[in-house]
């Protein structure tokens, strides 16, 4: 629905909308950190190779023994894809949007009561929604689309593990959420080496120029030791932009790799991701930082991964 | 035949031409196709005479439509079409004081014409555009007023209520009505509409159309054509009682009941008067037929016209006021400025002396640029081109993928381009400033300018003064686009280390070069690690 035929419907339908919409204020009780009770999962990192991004998915969660490990009865989810630009999904910009369609279908199947997208992008926001296809993609699957786009949207919280970074404007939809899934594309960057997990995160906060300023990859990693981490990362490696990242020029900047990480450790899966890319972890400053800050680790030889080609 | 249709007539097409120019203004351009909007601006006298003196055509002959039913009928214009005549139709409806009674509003009495005002500033207004300014067109162009107003003044208004709603609606999870980010009102487009809203709202109030008949210059012109128009409304004096209410009801006050004369130069094609004589008195009679013409010769009214130097000085007082309270100071200071050579015009401008000499500040593009580049200028075309839109990269940068600008503008300042166009026509070049870059002072990674370029126009290339890992922007002219995206990106304040530099006139960008990759990937092969 467009938003002013929104309004107007509203104004129309007046306290009937209110009324129906008393879905609760969410308090922010999941500031606690990480999903409490999540059980023991059998694989620390799953790698997936050589399908279709919704294949490939399916495949990784069976491997961590499905969605229900992460999201329970009744709780609320945000999906953190990257929209961060103007670019249709060939352009290998944002995320998949199938895939992001296919994570949604798969957390409502856990029971979740609901699911949230919403990303802070660097092209205008409403074109990016639709021109990256995850906007109609998590719609149809019965997500809420949430924009991103104002500073009112945002609330300061204080990182007190980080070094450069140590107060910073997240959205409020991750306060108020019980499971937040990280949904990145890995490309190339031409700040930050690569985007992945980790720099993903940059679309949860307001102000990113303060993080450019202020030694980017420091920052990046220091936003790793709040405790609003994702719950859950799933690197889309379907399409990969090895170069002129992070928007891209052309579709020629672009390979088909049909490839997917899955972890719980962001810095983990940043590794493998990188790997994968061609290039070597420690060789990525915020990569190589974050695994000395303690936010994870890089060294994929102490993990047990699941390996899946199809 | 029945005349009062005609006044159903007008107030039917008015209302539309009112509420969709309105919405466009307002935010809501977004919702009609670029033909809607362009139908509605086509008869629009000035912008239309002012494309046509760029590209003649169909597309651009709405002023001649005008001109011929002005010619035969009057005024028809500045009653239905112009948007600024019929807000002021709507003020005087809402605000005019009551009469004795309180039933009525108060009625309004026939008043002298003030020639010499509106002449002379009709003359003046010739004169600067055919010397090569356009300024008073822009100042004075009812549609452009309009535009300014709306866009100035309501759409603000428009943008808080939204925000407001925005924010209420999410407490209860409801995300459906974005709130909207405000990049900021320019000073002195702020304070003209505000001045205008002032002036035109007193005189609508007070004194119905005054402001179309003393300061408005397509009014004027149209006053003028409508002297020999073939057809001009008359009291027919067999059956007029001079009861008056012609009169009451005359928002021009252009009927003289005592002498059962309309001064027609003057009317403004609002019909009131025939359905408002009980007696059927009021007639469109041919010009043709032979019939004494009024003769209108009376002395300059000097109040006025020293109200309105008054004003105009006022506005002038406020707003530069107002400007010179604007201030930019940041704590953490870089320390080399940024001027630009020449100001960043709008895709499709062409070239500065063409845009400058043909935007008259209507700001439809402004109303319509999705990302709020375009903003009213305050002084950086000078003073003759305040009010006229410039790209501000520091409120936003211009989206590769739109071209909407270019395709809506009704005085053809701004010429159509294909998307394709659009996005290899180059606005101007960005540069680089080294010493303010973080790359450089600060010795750490960056980059935000080369991430948001769309073209790589703007790329990262080893550092050479760094640690061997980072890497600093370079710019490549040709293939620049001049977008702005590098500048509104870069972080770094007060001055940004990267700007883009207009071009007085715009040139073909050279497209990227792209060389093909490597695109073999064995899907069986075991992972890296």
């Amino acid at each position: 629905m467009k938003r002013r035929d929104f309004i107007l419907k509203t104004l129309g339908a007046g306290a009937g909308v209110a009324a129906g919409a008393t879905i609760g204020l969410g308090g922010y009780h999941n500031l606690m950190g990480a999903n409490p009770g999540m059980p023991q999962l059998p694989h620390d990192l799953v790698a997936v190779k050589g399908g279709d991004p919704v294949t490939m998915f399916d495949k990784a969660m069976k491997s961590l023994g499905g969605m229900k490990n992460f999201v329970k009865q009744n709780q609320t989810v945000v999906v953190k894809p990257n929209i961060g630009w103007d670019v249709p999904p060939e352009r290998a910009g944002n995320t998949n949007p199938n895939l992001v369609g296919r994570i949604i279908e798969h957390c409502f199947e856990a029971g979740a009561k609901k699911v949230y997208v919403f990303d802070h992008t660097c092209d205008k926001w409403n074109k990016c929604y639709e021109t990256s296809g995850i906007e109609k993609a998590a719609k149809d699957n019965g997500a809420t689309v949430v924009p991103g786009n104002t500073e009112g949207y945002y609330q300061e919280v204080e990182v007190q593990g980080g070094k450069s970074l140590t107060l910073t404007k997240i959205h409020e939809l991750l306060m108020e959420s019980d499971v937040f899934i990280n949904v990145p594309i890995l490309k190339h960057h031409g700040s930050a080496d690569l985007s992945i997990a980790m720099k993903n995160l940059m679309g949860v906060v307001w102000d990113r120029g303060y993080w450019h300023r202020n030694d980017l990859h420091q920052c990046i990693a220091d936003y790793c030791t709040y405790k609003r981490i994702p719950d859950l990362n799933i690197i889309d490696a379907y399409r990969v932009m090895k170069r002129n990242g992070p928007r891209g020029v052309s579709v020629d900047d672009v390979i088909m790799m049909k490839q997917m990480i899955v972890s719980t450790d962001i810095v983990a899966a940043d590794a493998a991701a990188t790997r994968i890319f061609g290039e070597e972890p420690s060789d990525i400053g915020h990569i190589k930082i974050a695994d000395n800050m303690g936010v994870g680790t890089m060294d994929l030889s102490k993990l047990n991964i699941d390996r899946v080609i199809l | 035949m029945r005349l009062g249709v005609l006044k159903k007539i007008r107030v039917g097409i008015s209302l539309v031409f009112l509420i969709i120019l309105f919405a466009v203004f307002l935010d809501f351009g977004n919702h009609f196709a670029t033909g809607v909007i362009n139908g509605f601006t086509w008869p629009q006298f000035i912008p239309s005479l002012l494309k046509f003196m760029t590209v003649a055509g169909i597309a651009t002959s709405g002023f001649i439509l005008i001109t011929i039913i002005t010619l035969l009928f009057g005024r028809v214009y500045c009653s239905t079409v112009c948007p600024l005549g019929i807000m002021q139709d709507i003020f005087s409806r809402l605000f005019r004081k009551r009469g004795k009674g309180k039933k009525r509003k108060k009625p309004f009495k026939f008043t002298k014409p003030q020639n010499k005002l509106r002449f002379g500033i009709l003359v003046m207004t010739i004169i600067t555009f055919i010397s090569g300014s356009i300024f008073l067109i822009n100042l004075l162009d009812p549609f452009s007023i309009f535009g300014r107003l709306i866009n100035n003044l309501a759409r603000p208004v428009y943008f808080g209520a939204n925000n407001v709603l925005s924010g209420i609606l999410k407490e209860f999870d409801i995300f459906s009505v974005a709130s909207i980010e405000f990049k900021g009102i320019s000073l002195v487009s702020f304070g003209m509409s505000l001045a205008f809203l002032a002036l035109i709202g007193w005189f609508s109030v007070r004194r119905g159309r005054l402001y179309c008949n003393t300061v408005c210059p397509v009014g004027a012109l149209f006053g003028l054509l409508s002297r020999v128009s073939l057809f001009r409304l008359a009291i027919k004096e067999s059956r007029c009682t001079s009861c008056g209410l012609c009169l009451f009801n005359c928002k021009a006050e252009c009927i003289d009941v005592k002498h059962k004369e309309i001064d027609f130069s003057r009317c403004v094609s609002c019909y009131n008067c025939i359905t408002s004589c009980p007696s059927n008195g009021i007639y469109f009679k041919n010009a043709l037929k032979p019939a004494k013409d009024p003769v209108f010769e009376t002395p300059v009214d000097r109040t006025k016209r020293k109200l309105f130097t008054g004003t105009s000085a006022l506005i002038l007082g406020v707003t530069s006021g107002l400007f010179a309270q604007k201030n930019i100071k940041n704590e953490k200071p870089t320390t080399v400025p940024t001027d630009r050579e020449y100001p960043v015009s709008p895709p499709g401008a062409g070239a500065l002396d063409h845009f400058n000499n043909t935007c008259t500040g209507c700001q439809l593009c402004v109303t319509e640029c999705p990302t709020q580049v375009l903003q009213p200028a305050m002084f950086e075309y000078g003073i003759w081109g305040i009010m006229q839109p410039v790209m501000d990269y520091h409120a936003s940068f211009c989206n590769y993928e739109c071209n909407i600008c270019t395709l809506i503008c009704p005085s053809g300042a701004l010429l159509p381009l294909k998307l394709e166009e659009k996005k290899f026509t180059q606005l101007g070049v960005a540069e680089f400033i080294k010493d303010n870059c973080v790359v450089h002072t600060d010795n750490t990674a960056c980059g935000a300018c080369a991430e948001h370029c769309p073209t790589k126009a703007v790329h990262m290339v080893p550092y050479e003064e760094g640690d061997g890992k980072l890497k600093i922007p370079e710019v490549d002219d040709k293939i620049c686009v001049g977008c702005g995206a590098c500048e509104y990106a870069c972080p770094t304040t007060p001055y940004k280390a990267i700007y883009v530099n207009g071009n007085a006139q715009h040139v073909k960008a050279e497209k990227p070069k792209q060389e093909k990759l490597d695109n073999e990937v064995d899907y069986k092969e075991e992972f890296p690690f």
